[in-house]
């Protein structure tokens, strides 16, 4: 008797001592989280063994992966892609894989850009490329504007340059428009990403409001009340005498100025942030704003709940400031009112912000599908037309853009059957883009973060400077200074 | 001879037998754990992609710790716990007196029971984006009470400190309440109903009863309650992160320790992360320390000073 107990204590023991194992293993500080990407390595012999057998198809060699990952932060990607790309034959219902008609198949992986998320599962999948199986490797991902300058790296090299894949981008991709060739390159100017999007930002009202508050919704007439910031103030003061907010809140306007700095945030090879006067001169223009009431008050930022409501019918926001890419992914979802109720005209300084670029991984085992998908998408006039038809997008192709202003085909009916693209063209024209850094994202999300409390009146001004370097120092340890102009 | 082999034999399969949990110990916890407190020595992090050390730099990391806010945060730690533990073990303890007192026959003691363990079940997550849409500007705690009249004008709970930190320390509240009640009924049932009984033929009151008899007694489970409640408090991450979306919001009042780590493994710092969880380590060992020894404080004549060092702790 004695002796069963025991062996029931024991065995009562080790069970109860695996499971302790298991949930310490979580409670690790700094555990590396690596382990579970190796778990699929065992099946990649039996993986490529009908390989051989399968290659039926086109344009690919058939010594390729059977399997194409591609890392992106969100559903863009991928129904652009499925709506150029001719060899995609289906997709699940869940969207996380599409098969080629060669039998390949195209595995989403899709992590939210919020809180850094997309980028450590991409940094990590990165950092294990060499040793990954064949078919878990990285083929291609998503990088926006704000980031790509850590992934096209000469030193780094995980972004391999679009020569070796077999495009010339001076040749293939002759249409492009030149900035975003240069801001996909290294600092050697070898082109290591694509995108298919230009993003000039307009400024895109609410007809109903502007009927209202200036007896017109011509986008010419609004327009020259919104040409430059003093203009637009006496514009704001009109809005708000009836009760009509011009923008949602002052994050809306960071862009005109963040993305319009002089220099970058951080040098190459440097350790100092600089501040740009432009930074504190949103942070002042902002308060002025804040203070005279032209911003909607239960705004606080974007990406929030109450931003995406103040996008709706029963909002008083006149205005939002976006790109083409934010009058498809973030107005037309959020608005719930009749269709054409927005039109679009100049913005009070033209700014460029985001795009998604394209990149191949280093090492991937997929070059003649993944040269095809980046030409597909960004280097196809054809396919970049559709785009630009389809979801109101501001392709990357110079002649299709230009004939697209003076064409009604292009004609938005979200904007109330409004012809878009003379405004992204004129508002293109003008831009300098602004320097970019690997830095850029933390800057401009810590630095908006630290003066959002100084604008709601939380702390001070200086208060606000410190938040913002202790916060900027915790994300990037090896900052050393900050400067401030 | 024979016998003595025998008893060899059965140890031999006892340490078998033990044996995977001390291999799980040793890899999944020990191995991380060493390791933990061996970059903490080094500066040890990424920048973009390029990976940065491990290059040993002595006690660096720590006193830069000491240098940062991480006081500040400690301090938030403490309050955002301090506002829901108070509540906590108050309505916990009132709650499972009533329910086990005979007297009172309380019905429907199962439903009860359930419904206050129930917001635990809930992830902490899911709870605080939950929070986070009910107290928002527009959101409708403040559209009822806008038209209840009670206010006129929103609250804006997310920027200001006292917002952030009661709805932290309510939700925390909320959370654990039930757990702690259901395990504090558990302790007093233990009692003997004979003790009861007894002070009741003596005239005593409830009051009497509660102070005298119940607190004394259910000490080890009340000295467990606080030390895991002190541990988990120091650990709070998931709910101030998720309802101020990392940042600690506003003026960084809300930002635990565990949020601090968390933002320095943004940048794989595991250097800085390394030292601070030392800290912590530190700090949980001196406070489960203090705790075991005052309510292993061997009490020559039992309830008495127990019952006072317990009235105390009850109130803190």
């Amino acid at each position: 008797m004695k002796k069963k107990l025991l062996s029931v204590l024991l065995t009562t023991a080790v069970l109860a001592g695996t499971l302790a194992g298991c949930g310490n293993s979580n409670s690790g500080g700094s555990s590396d989280g690596g382990t579970s990407t190796d778990a699929p390595a065992a099946d990649a012999p039996t993986a490529d063994a009908p390989a051989a057998e399968g290659g039926d198809a086109a344009a690919a060699s058939s010594d390729e992966g059977k399997v194409i990952n591609i890392y992106s932060f969100n559903d863009e990607l991928r129904t652009r892609i499925t709506a150029v790309y001719p060899a995609i034959e289906n997709t699940s219902d869940d969207g996380t894989v599409s098969t080629l008609n060669d039998g390949t198949e195209i595995h989403w992986i899709i992590n939210p850009n919020q809180d850094g998320v997309y980028q450590d599962k991409l940094d990590e999948a990165l950092m294990n490329q060499a040793d990954a199986a064949a078919d878990d490797k990285v083929d291609l991902f998503a990088a926006e504007l704000d980031y790509i300058v850590k992934y096209t790296d000469a030193d780094v090299d995980v972004a391999m340059p679009l020569s070796d894949l077999g495009i010339n981008p001076d040749s293939d991709l002759a249409d492009q428009f030149a900035f975003t060739k240069t801001v996909a390159s290294d600092a050697n100017g070898v082109q290591r990403a694509s995108t298919w999007q230009a993003c000039p930002g307009v400024l895109v009202y609410r007809r109903d409001i502007a009927k209202d508050v200036f007896g017109t919704d011509d986008p010419a007439e609004i327009g020259k009340k919104t040409a430059d910031w003093a203009t637009m103030k006496t514009t704001a003061e009109e809005l708000k005498a009836k009760g009509y907010y011009a923008f949602s809140s002052y994050a809306d306007t960071f862009r005109t100025y963040g993305n319009n700095i002089a220099g970058p945030w951080v040098e190459a090879g440097s350790s100092t942030i600089k501040v740009d006067q432009k930074i504190l001169d949103w942070v002042t223009d902002s308060k002025d704003w804040m203070d005279a009431g032209y911003f909607d008050p239960t705004v606080t930022g974007q990406w929030t709940s109450d931003w995406f409501t103040a996008m709706s019918s029963s909002s008083k926001v006149f205005a939002y400031l976006f790109p083409a890419w934010g009058i498809d992914t973030q107005m037309v979802p959020n608005w719930d009112g009749a269709e054409g109720s927005w039109a679009v005209t100049n913005a009070p300084l033209p700014y460029n912000w985001g795009g998604t670029y394209l990149v191949a991984a280093t090492g991937t085992d997929n070059p003649g599908h993944v040269k095809d998908i980046i030409m597909a998408l960004t280097g196809n006039q054809d396919n970049l037309t559709k785009v630009a038809k389809e979801y109101t997008e501001f392709t990357n192709a110079q002649s299709v853009m230009e004939a697209a202003a003076s064409n009604d085909e292009f004609n938005s009916a979200f904007l109330g059957s409004q012809n878009p693209y003379g405004y992204f063209a004129d508002s293109l024209s003008s831009i300098k883009m602004a320097p970019l850094s690997s830095y850029d994202q933390g800057c401009v999300e810590l630095i908006q973060n630290a003066f959002g409390d100084y604008l709601q009146g939380q702390i001070d001004y200086d208060t606000a400077k410190s938040n913002f370097e202790t916060a900027i120092i915790e994300r990037y340890p090896e900052i050393t200074e900050i400067q401030w102009p | 001879m024979q016998k003595k082999r025998k008893l060899v034999n059965y140890a031999k399969w006892g340490y078998i037998f033990i044996l995977p949990f001390f291999a799980s110990f040793l890899i999944f916890s020990l191995i991380p754990l060493v390791d933990t407190i061996r970059y903490s020595f080094y500066e040890y992090f990424r920048s973009g992609i390029k990976e940065i050390g491990p290059n040993f730099i002595g006690m660096a990391n720590y006193a830069s710790l000491i240098e940062s806010d991480m006081l500040k945060y400690a301090g938030n730690t403490l309050i955002l716990w301090l506002i829901g533990f108070i509540p906590q073990i108050v309505i916990a303890l009132t709650l499972a007196s009533w329910f086990v007192d005979v007297r009172m026959k309380i019905r429907c003691q199962q439903f009860f029971k359930v419904v206050i363990y129930l917001p635990n079940l809930i992830m902490a997550s899911a709870f605080a984006m939950l929070f986070f849409t009910l107290f928002s500007k527009s959101g409708p705690v403040n559209s009822i009470l806008m038209s209840l009249g009670v206010i006129s004008e929103v609250i804006d709970f997310m920027r200001t400190a006292l917002g952030v930190r009661s709805l932290v320390g309510t939700m925390n509240f909320l959370m654990w309440f039930g757990n702690t009640t259901i395990m504090l009924m558990a302790a007093i049932m233990g009692i003997s109903p004979d003790i009861f009984e007894a002070s009741e033929i003596d005239g005593c009151n409830s009051m009497q009863r509660f102070f005298r008899i119940t607190l004394p007694l259910i000490r080890p489970i009340l000295a467990y309650t606080l030390i895991t409640s002190i541990i988990g408090g120091l650990q709070m991450f998931d709910v101030p992160q998720i309802l101020t979306n990392g940042q600690g919001n506003p003026d960084r009042t809300s930002m635990t320790l565990i949020m601090f780590l968390n933002s320095h493994l943004r940048s794989k710092n595991y250097g800085m992360a390394g030292a601070l969880s030392v800290y912590l380590f530190i700090v949980s060992g001196i406070l489960c320390f203090i705790v075991y020894k005052i309510t292993n404080d061997n009490d020559p004549d039992g309830s008495k000073a127990a019952a006072k060092a317990k009235k105390k702790r009850g109130g803190r």
